[in-house]
C-alpha cells in the first residue's frame, strides 16, 4: 500500500470522528445553555476550548454569543475543524484513496458531504439544530457501519482504526482538560445540583450517561466519572479503551509487516504510563498534568505513526 | 424529413432493425415510470461521484455529465466493419510513431512535409532513436467517430494522448443492466466489462525487460482535483493497482518507484494520465509537480514502460490528421477502410482563402485544441463570432484546420416532450500490446442534448449515452 493511502486512511477516520465528537460537544453546549443554571458565555466559552477551536474564533468575533459559537463550530469555513471542514476533509481523503475503500464505505462518505453540504448552505438556526446534529450522528453510524461490515481487515483497516482512536483519545482527553477543576474534590463540591448538572455534561458529551448508569449505577461522583472517562475497560471512549486500541492495531502491521517502527513501542509505553495506576493514584499526582502529559505523548506518538509507515515524503 | 440520418428512425417513421425490440420496449413503458428511472440513475452517478470538473468554474467544482437512457445501437455487421478500420488506423499510427522516432521514412518519401513533424509542439525531441517495449506507443487509443448515413462513417479525431470516457462507458452500462434488466434479456448485447482486465493485461505484456515476475502496474494521476480524477480511481480500483500522483514517485538506484508503507517498490508499467509537458520536470516543464524528476531517463534506459509512450501527441495533432490517408496507406500498404473527414490546413495560402471565404459553412478547429474549445461552427455562429475568427485565422493561420460541416447522425433521447433526436459521436477504446489490437465494442456515446447543437463534449453540455453492439 502507498504511504500515502494510509495516511488518506488515518486523516479520514480522524476527520469523521472528530465531526462526531464536534457535534457531541455542541449537543452537550446546547443542552447546558437551556438549563440557564450556567453562566452561558462561560460555557460556550469551554465548548470552543475542548473543541480546540477557541483562539480561531476570538480572532474573528470579539465576545462569545452562542449563535456565533453554534455557526463557527458547525460550518464556518475558516475554521479547519469546524463539522462542515471536517467533513469535507474526511470526503477529500476518501477520494484521494478511493482504490483502498469499498464501494459502500466511499458512498456512505460521499452522502455524508452532500447532505452535510445541502443542511448547511446557510446558518443553521436554532429550531433546525437538533435536526442537523442528528444528521451528523447518524452518518457517523452509517459510515462505521459500512467501515466495519464490509472492510477486509488488513493493513489499511488498522490505519483507520488507530486514525479513528487517537482522535478519540485525544477528544476525551481535551474533555477532561478543560473540565478537570469540575471533578476536583474540594471543599465546596458536595454534590450541589451544580455539580451534578456539570457532571452530567462531562458524561454526555462523551455519550457516557448510560453505559455510566449501568456501571456505577444513580450515583455520581467525580472519582467515579474520572475512573470511567479514563481506566474503564469496556467504556469505548475511554482514554484505556482507545490506548488498547491503538497499541492492538499497531501490534497487528508488526505481525502483517514484519517490522515495527518505533510507533509500536511508543504505543505499548502510552498504555504502561498512563493506564496502569489507581484513579486515587491519578488524583494524587494531578489531574490536570496528568492530562496534559497524556495528550502530549498521545500526539507525539500520531507524528510517530506517520513517519513510521511514510505518509509523506 | 429531417436532413439528418436518425439512427433509430427511418424517414418514414420506422424502427430501424437494431432499435426494433428498444422501440417495442419503449412504447410499452409508462413515461412516468422512466423519467423516475432517469431521476435515479442520477443519483446513483452523484453518489458514486462519477462527476466531472469544470475548469474555470469555482462554484460547480464537481458536475454530473447528462446521463439519457436511451441506448444508442450498432449492428453486429456495422460494428465488425468499423473494427477493422479502427485496427487498421491504430497499427499505422503505431507504425508513424516509431517511424517518426526513427528514420522518419514517410518523410524522406515526401508523404508528409519535415516541416509538419519538426515544427510540431507535439513533436518530442527526447524520444528520437528511444523504441518502447513491443514498439507499442499508443497502449489505449479513443477513435473518435461520426456517422452521416447508413453506411458512412468518418474518423473526427484520433485521441493517441490519454483518451479519456472509459469509466462512463463502463459505468452506463452498469447503470442501465440494474435499471432495465430487461431490456438486456430482449437484446444480446456485447459485453464491454471486461475492460479494466484487458487492460490491466494489455499494459502489463508491454513490461520492460527488467520487469521481474508478475509486472507492477499503476495509474499516475495529476490528483483528486483533475476533471477526470474519477476515471483513473475508476480504472485503479478495477485493475486492482495503485493510484499515484507524482509525489508518491522517485527515482531509486534506476528505477521509478513508489513510496509504500513498507517502503519504495519499483514500477514497471505507469499508466499516466498526466501530460507529456508535466511529465518530468528534469527534461520538460521544470515547474511541473504533477511528475517524477528523471523518468525520462529511466524510461530511455528501459528501466519503466510509460503508456501512452511521451510524444505520442505528433500522431493526433489535427494538422497531422489531413495526412492521416496517406499516412495509412504508407505503412499498411492498403486504402484506409475508414474516412477522413476532408480538412483545409491553414498554413496552405489557398485553402486560407477558401476557409475565410466559406467561414460560415465551416467548422474551424485549433490545431492542438480539444475539448471542444477555441473551435467556430460556422452555420450556427453569429457575426460577431465569425468577424473575430476571421481575425485569428488570418494572424496566425498555421493554428487552424477548417473542415465541412458534417450532417452528424441522430439518436433519440428521452426528453420531457418525450423521444426527440439529438446528435451523436462516437469514441471507440482500443487497447494495443504486443498480443494485438483488442476493441471493446461500442465505446462512450456522447450526445449534444441542445436541440440542433453539435458540440458533444461534456464540458460543452453534452451527455452520454450506453452503447451497444449487437451479436447479430
Amino acid at each position: 500500500m502507498l504511504g500515502k493511502t494510509a495516511g488518506g486512511l488515518f486523516w479520514m477516520s480522524r476527520y469523521l470522528e472528530r465531526a462526531e465528537n464536534t457535534a457531541r460537544l455542541l449537543e452537550t453546549g446546547q443542552r447546558m445553555a437551556l438549563t440557564r443554571t450556567q453562566n452561558s458565555v462561560e460555557e460556550w466559552g469551554s465548548v470552543l476550548k475542548t473543541a480546540g477551536v477557541l483562539g480561531g474564533y476570538s480572532a474573528k468575533y470579539e465576545e462569545i454569543t452562542k449563535e456565533n459559537a453554534v455557526d463557527w463550530m458547525l460550518r464556518d469555513g475558516e475554521n479547519p475543524s469546524s463539522i462542515k471542514s471536517v467533513i469535507k476533509q474526511a470526503r477529500d481523503n476518501a477520494r484521494l484513496v478511493r482504490t483502498a475503500l469499498t464501494h459502500d464505505v466511499w458512498s456512505a462518505v460521499n452522502s455524508t458531504w452532500m447532505q452535510v453540504d445541502a443542511a448547511m448552505k446557510r446558518r443553521v438556526n436554532e429550531r433546525d439544530l437538533p435536526g442537523t446534529l442528528e444528521l451528523i450522528r447518524q452518518q457517523a453510524a452509517l459510515v462505521r457501519g459500512a467501515i466495519l461490515g464490509t472492510m477486509l481487515r488488513n493493513d489499511m483497516f488498522d490505519f483507520m482504526r488507530i486514525g479513528n482512536f487517537i482522535e478519540r483519545a485525544d477528544n476525551t482527553g481535551r474533555i477532561l482538560d478543560v473540565k478537570y477543576y469540575v471533578l476536583l474534590p474540594t471543599a465546596f463540591s458536595v454534590g450541589s445540583s451544580l455539580d451534578n448538572i456539570q457532571w452530567e455534561s462531562i458524561l454526555r458529551s462523551v455519550g457516557a450517561g448510560g453505559g455510566y448508569r449501568m456501571t456505577h449505577g444513580q450515583k455520581t461522583t467525580p472519582s467515579d466519572i474520572a475512573q470511567f472517562l479514563i481506566l474503564d475497560q469496556r467504556m469505548p471512549r475511554s482514554l484505556h479503551f482507545c490506548c488498547r486500541k491503538i497499541q492492538e492495531n499497531l501490534s497487528y502491521l508488526k505481525k502483517d509487516y514484519g517490522f515495527a517502527g518505533p510507533s509500536c513501542e511508543a504505543s505499548n509505553l502510552l498504555s504502561e504510563k498512563y493506564l496502569g495506576r489507581q484513579i486515587s493514584d491519578i488524583f494524587d499526582y494531578g489531574l490536570h498534568e496528568y492530562i496534559e502529559d497524556f495528550l502530549r505523548d498521545l500526539s507525539d506518538l500520531s507524528r510517530q505513526v506517520e513517519v513510521d509507515y511514510r505518509f509523506y515524503e | 424529413m429531417s436532413n439528418y440520418f436518425d439512427e433509430m428512425f427511418s424517414d418514414t417513421g420506422s424502427l430501424r432493425g437494431p432499435y426494433e425490440e428498444i422501440g417495442r420496449w419503449f412504447n410499452a413503458e409508462d413515461a412516468s415510470r422512466l423519467r423516475a428511472k432517469q431521476r435515479e440513475a442520477e443519483e446513483v452517478f452523484r453518489l458514486t461521484g462519477i462527476t466531472f470538473n469544470v475548469y474555470g468554474k469555482a462554484e460547480a467544482e464537481e458536475r454530473l455529465i447528462p446521463f439519457d437512457i436511451v441506448p444508442r445501437v450498432i449492428s453486429g455487421r456495422e460494428w465488425q466493419r468499423l473494427e477493422r478500420g479502427i485496427e487498421q488506423r491504430v497499427r499505422a499510427i503505431n507504425a508513424f510513431l516509431y517511424d517518426i522516432y526513427h528514420r522518419q521514412e514517410i518523410v524522406r518519401a515526401g508523404r508528409v512535409p519535415a516541416e509538419m513533424i519538426a515544427g510540431n509542439e507535439a513533436f518530442l525531441p527526447q524520444m528520437l532513436g528511444v523504441a518502447p517495449p513491443g514498439q507499442v506507443y499508443t497502449h489505449i487509443v479513443g477513435i473518435d467517430l461520426v456517422r452521416t448515413g447508413p453506411d458512412e462513417f468518418y474518423v473526427l479525431e484520433d485521441n493517441a494522448r490519454t483518451p479519456s470516457g472509459v469509466s462512463y462507458m463502463l459505468e452506463n452500462r452498469e447503470t442501465m443492466l440494474k435499471m432495465f434488466p430487461e431490456l438486456f434479456s430482449a437484446n444480446n448485447v456485447r459485453n464491454v466489462s471486461d475492460y479494466p482486465k484487458n487492460l490491466r493485461r494489455s499494459l502489463a505484456a508491454c513490461a520492460p525487460s527488467c520487469a521481474e515476475g508478475e509486472p507492477t502496474v499503476a495509474v499516475l494521476t495529476p490528483g483528486i482535483y483533475n476533471s477526470a480524477y474519477y476515471e483513473h480511481a475508476f480504472l485503479a480500483d478495477q485493475m486492482a493497482v495503485e493510484l499515484v500522483e507524482g509525489h508518491d514517485l522517485r527515482v531509486v538506484d534506476g528505477r521509478v518507484c513508489m513510496r509504500t508503507t513498507r517502503g519504495y517498490k519499483p514500477i514497471d508499467v505507469l499508466y499516466r494520465r498526466v501530460d507529456d509537458e508535466f511529465l518530468d520536470p528534469l527534461n520538460f516543464n521544470p515547474d511541473s509537480a504533477l511528475g517524477v524528476p528523471g523518468i525520462m531517463d529511466v524510461y530511455r534506459a528501459g528501466g519503466i514502460t510509460i503508456a501512452n509512450a511521451p510524444g505520442t501527441g505528433i500522431a493526433d495533432d489535427k494538422a497531422i490528421y489531413s495526412y492521416m490517408p496517406e499516412i495509412v496507406e504508407f505503412y499498411t500498404g492498403e486504402k484506409p477502410l475508414l474516412q477522413n473527414v476532408p480538412t483545409w490546413r491553414c498554413s496552405d495560402p489557398d485553402s486560407l482563402a477558401y476557409v475565410l471565404d466559406n467561414l460560415s459553412e465551416l467548422v474551424v478547429k485549433e490545431v492542438h485544441g480539444s475539448g471542444g474549445y477555441g473551435m467556430l461552427i460556422g452555420p450556427t455562429a453569429s457575426k460577431k463570432e465569425i468577424a473575430a475568427f476571421r481575425h485569428k485565422l488570418k494572424s496566425r493561420p498555421s493554428n487552424y484546420i477548417a473542415q465541412p460541416t458534417l450532417s452528424l447522425s441522430t439518436v433519440p433521447i428521452f426528453a420531457r416532450s418525450g423521444l426527440v433526436p439529438r446528435h451523436v459521436d462516437l469514441r471507440p477504446f482500443v487497447l494495443v500490446s504486443p498480443e494485438g489490437v483488442k476493441i471493446t465494442p461500442g465505446g462512450l456515446t456522447r450526445v449534444a442534448l441542445k436541440k440542433g447543437s453539435l458540440v458533444v463534449n461534456s464540458s460543452q453540455g453534452g451527455g452520454t449515452k450506453d452503447t451497444w453492439v449487437l451479436e447479430d
